[in-house]
C-alpha cells in the first residue's frame, strides 16, 4: 500500500489556481521530491497534503485512509511529520529539551505528572538516540536560538525524527544555507532515508540537492503537473528542461 | 553526581535552611515572625501566578479573585460551619480552586491581552460580590468573627493562635507541601507541554498538543495554588476583606513575580521578600510607599528584564 496518495488536488484562492488537479503516489521508503519554478504551487500543495489549507477538490490518501478533513494537528498524531520554511523551534529551549518535549508527547505522556524509573529510562534512550542520529549529541545542551542556521535546521528535524513519523514532508530543507550547511541537512537525510527507511517528500529549490537525493521527482509548473519520474528521466526530460532546467541555467 | 547537580543542591540546602531558621535570624535585621508568615503567603501566591505567567506564558493578570476566594471560603468555614484550621483551608483551597476550573472554560480560547482583560473582569466580579453582600461577607469592612483553631491531634494540641512562630511552622510546612507539588508538575512530561506552549504556540499545536487543554489545566492548578495562599492568608489576618479579591492584588503578585524573575522557579519567592519587607518597612515611614516600589520596578524591568534572579543567572554563566 502506498503511503501517500494524492488524487487530483486542486486549490483555488479566488479567481487564482494555485494547485490545479495534482495527482501523486508515494510508496513506503521512497523519497520524492516535489520541485517546480517560483510560483509552481509547492508551497501551497505541501500546506494542503500537511493540512494547513482544506483543498477546494480532489482527496488525499494517508496510508490507504482518506484524511483530506482531518485537521493538520491530528495528521501528526496519524504519524505525519512535517517541517517548515522557516525554522520552527522551541528557540529559547536547549536542544535536549526540544527533542524531550518532542518525544514525551510521541510517547504518549503529555498529561502525565510523573514517570517511573523504565518510563523515564526508555524516554532517555529514545532522546539520546535521536540525538545522535542527526549528530546534535554534542549539541544536546545548546540553546538552540544561539546555534548556527544549519544546526537549527538539524534540530527541527531531529524533532520531527522523534515523532517517529511514516511520513516526512520537508519544507525547503536547505532554503537560505551556505555550502557547507547544504552538504550536512543533505547527508542527515540521507541517512534518515537510507538507514532510517523513512518515506520523505521534500520540496526543495537547490537542484543538486534533488538529484543527489530523490527516487522519483515530481515537477510542478504554474499550479499544474509537467512530469514525473527517476533523476535521470527528468534530466532528459524536454519539457522539464524548457520549463525549469533551461530557466534556472 | 555533576557539578551542577551539586550546585543546585547546595543553593536548595540553603534556601530551606533561610526559611527555617527565619524566625531567629529576621530580629536581627529588624524582621518579625508574622511578617515571615507573610512572606511565605504571598510567596506562594506570587509562585501559583507563575505557573501561569512565567511558565505558560499566559497572561493572567487576574489572579487575586482565586487568592480571595480561598480566603473568603476557608474565614466562612471557620466562622459558620466548623471550627477547624484544617478543613478552612481545605474549603477555600477547594471553593477557590473548583471556582477556578469552572470560569476557565470560558477563558482558556482567548489570548495575550483579550485573556488578561477577562481574568481582570472576573475578579472585579467577585469584588463587588464581597463589596455588596453584607450580610454574609461583612460588605467593605471585610470578614471578621473567625480565627484560626489549633491543630487537635488528640493527645495534644498546637496553638497557632497566640503563638506566632508555631503558626509560622506551620505555615512553612503548607508552603513546603505546595511548591513540591509544584516543582513536580512543572518538571513533568505536562509542565514541559507547558513550557512548549509558552515557547512557541503553534509549534506546540503541530506537536499534536491540544493547546486549549493545557492551558485550562495550567489554569486550574494555578487556582487551586491561589486559593491555597488566600485560605493560609485568611488565618494569618484572621480577617478576610474585599480588597483581597481586587485587581491591585492581582497587580502586586505580578509585581513579585517580574521584580523576582519569572523564568525562575524561586523568582516569584525573592519577589515576594522584597516587595513585603519593603512595603513593611516603608509603610512605617510613609504612606506614598507604592512610589518607592514602582520607582524600584520600573529600574528592574528597565535593566533586569529577567528579574533579579535573571541577574544571578547571566553573572554566573558569563
Amino acid at each position: 500500500m502506498s503511503v501517500l496518495e494524492v488524487r487530483n488536488l486542486t486549490k483555488r484562492f479566488g479567481n487564482l489556481v494555485a494547485v490545479r488537479d495534482i495527482s501523486l503516489t508515494v510508496a513506503p521508503g521512497e523519497l520524492r521530491a516535489v520541485i517546480g519554478p517560483n510560483g509552481a504551487g509547492k508551497t501551497t500543495f505541501f500546506n494542503l497534503v500537511s493540512g494547513f489549507f482544506a483543498p477546494s477538490a480532489g482527496s488525499i490518501l494517508f496510508a490507504g485512509r482518506d484524511i483530506t478533513a482531518v485537521p493538520a494537528h491530528r495528521r501528526v498524531g496519524l504519524g505525519m511529520a512535517r517541517t517548515f520554511q522557516i525554522t520552527e523551534v522551541f528557540p529559547e529551549l536547549t536542544v535536549f529539551e526540544n527533542i524531550r518535549i518532542v518525544t514525551e508527547v510521541a510517547a504518549g505522556y503529555r498529561l502525565r505528572p510523573w514517570l517511573n524509573r523504565t518510563e523515564a529510562a526508555e524516554l532517555r534512550r529514545r532522546i539520546d538516540e535521536t540525538l545522535e542520529f542527526s549528530t546534535l549529541s554534542g549539541k544536546a545542551h545548546r540553546v538552540v536560538g544561539e546555534l548556527a542556521h544549519g544546526d537549527q535546521r538539524a534540530a527541527e528535524i531531529a524533532m520531527a525524527l522523534a515523532l517517529k513519523p511514516h511520513l516526512l514532508l520537508l519544507d525547503e530543507p536547505t532554503a537560505g544555507m551556505g555550502d557547507q550547511e547544504t552538504y550536512d541537512i543533505t547527508q542527515l537525510i540521507r541517512r534518515l532515508h537510507k538507514v532510517g527507511k523513512l518515506t520523505i517528500v521534500l520540496i526543495e529549490h537547490d537542484m543538486r540537492v534533488v538529484f543527489h537525493l530523490a527516487d522519483r521527482i515530481t515537477v510542478l509548473d504554474q499550479g499544474g503537473f509537467l512530469a514525473e519520474g527517476t533523476p535521470q528521466e527528468i534530466a532528459a526530460s524536454p519539457a522539464v528542461q524548457t520549463a525549469y532546467l533551461g530557466q534556472a541555467a | 553526581m555533576t557539578a551542577e547537580q551539586r550546585k543546585h543542591l547546595s543553593v536548595l540546602a540553603a534556601i530551606w535552611a533561610a526559611l527555617i531558621f527565619a524566625p531567629y535570624w529576621m530580629p536581627l535585621f529588624g524582621g518579625y515572625t508574622a511578617l515571615g508568615s507573610r512572606v511565605l503567603v504571598l510567596g506562594l501566591g506570587a509562585m501559583a501566578v507563575n505557573v501561569l505567567l512565567g511558565f505558560t506564558g499566559v497572561l493572567s493578570f487576574g489572579r487575586a479573585a482565586w487568592f480571595g476566594l480561598g480566603a473568603y471560603a476557608c474565614g466562612l468555614t471557620l466562622k459558620f460551619l466548623a471550627a477547624s484550621t484544617p478543613l478552612g483551608l481545605l474549603a477555600g483551597t477547594l471553593v477557590g480552586g473548583i471556582a477556578g476550573a469552572i470560569l476557565g472554560i470560558l477563558l482558556v480560547r482567548r489570548r495575550g491581552i483579550y485573556f488578561a482583560m477577562v481574568t481582570i473582569a472576573f475578579g472585579q466580579v467577585f469584588y463587588y460580590i464581597a463589596f455588596q453582600w453584607q450580610s454574609v461577607t461583612g460588605g467593605d469592612d471585610g470578614l471578621r468573627g473567625f480565627e484560626r483553631q489549633p491543630l487537635d491531634f488528640k493527645l495534644f494540641q498546637i496553638d497557632l493562635l497566640h503563638n506566632d512562630l508555631y503558626f509560622y511552622y506551620f505555615v512553612l510546612i503548607c508552603f513546603a507541601v505546595a511548591i513540591g507539588l509544584m516543582a513536580l508538575i512543572l518538571r513533568s512530561p505536562f509542565g514541559h507541554t507547558m513550557i512548549a506552549i509558552r515557547e512557541n504556540e503553534r509549534r506546540a499545536r503541530f506537536l499534536g498538543i491540544p493547546v486549549e487543554l493545557h492551558i485550562w489545566i495550567a489554569f486550574t492548578l494555578s487556582c487551586f495554588f491561589m486559593a491555597f495562599a488566600g485560605a493560609l492568608y485568611a488565618l494569618l489576618n484572621n480577617f478576610a476583606d474585599p480588597r483581597m479579591l481586587h485587581y491591585s492584588l492581582s497587580g502586586d503578585f505580578v509585581i513579585m513575580a517580574v521584580m523576582g524573575g519569572m523564568r525562575r522557579f524561586w523568582g516569584p519567592l525573592l519577589g515576594a521578600i522584597v516587595f513585603v519587607v519593603l512595603q513593611d518597612y516603608l509603610s512605617s515611614v510613609t504612606v506614598n510607599w507604592m512610589s518607592f516600589i514602582g520607582i524600584l520596578i520600573v529600574f528592574i524591568v528597565l535593566f533586569f528584564p529577567r528579574g533579579i534572579l535573571g541577574l544571578a543567572r547571566r553573572r554566573s554563566t558569563a
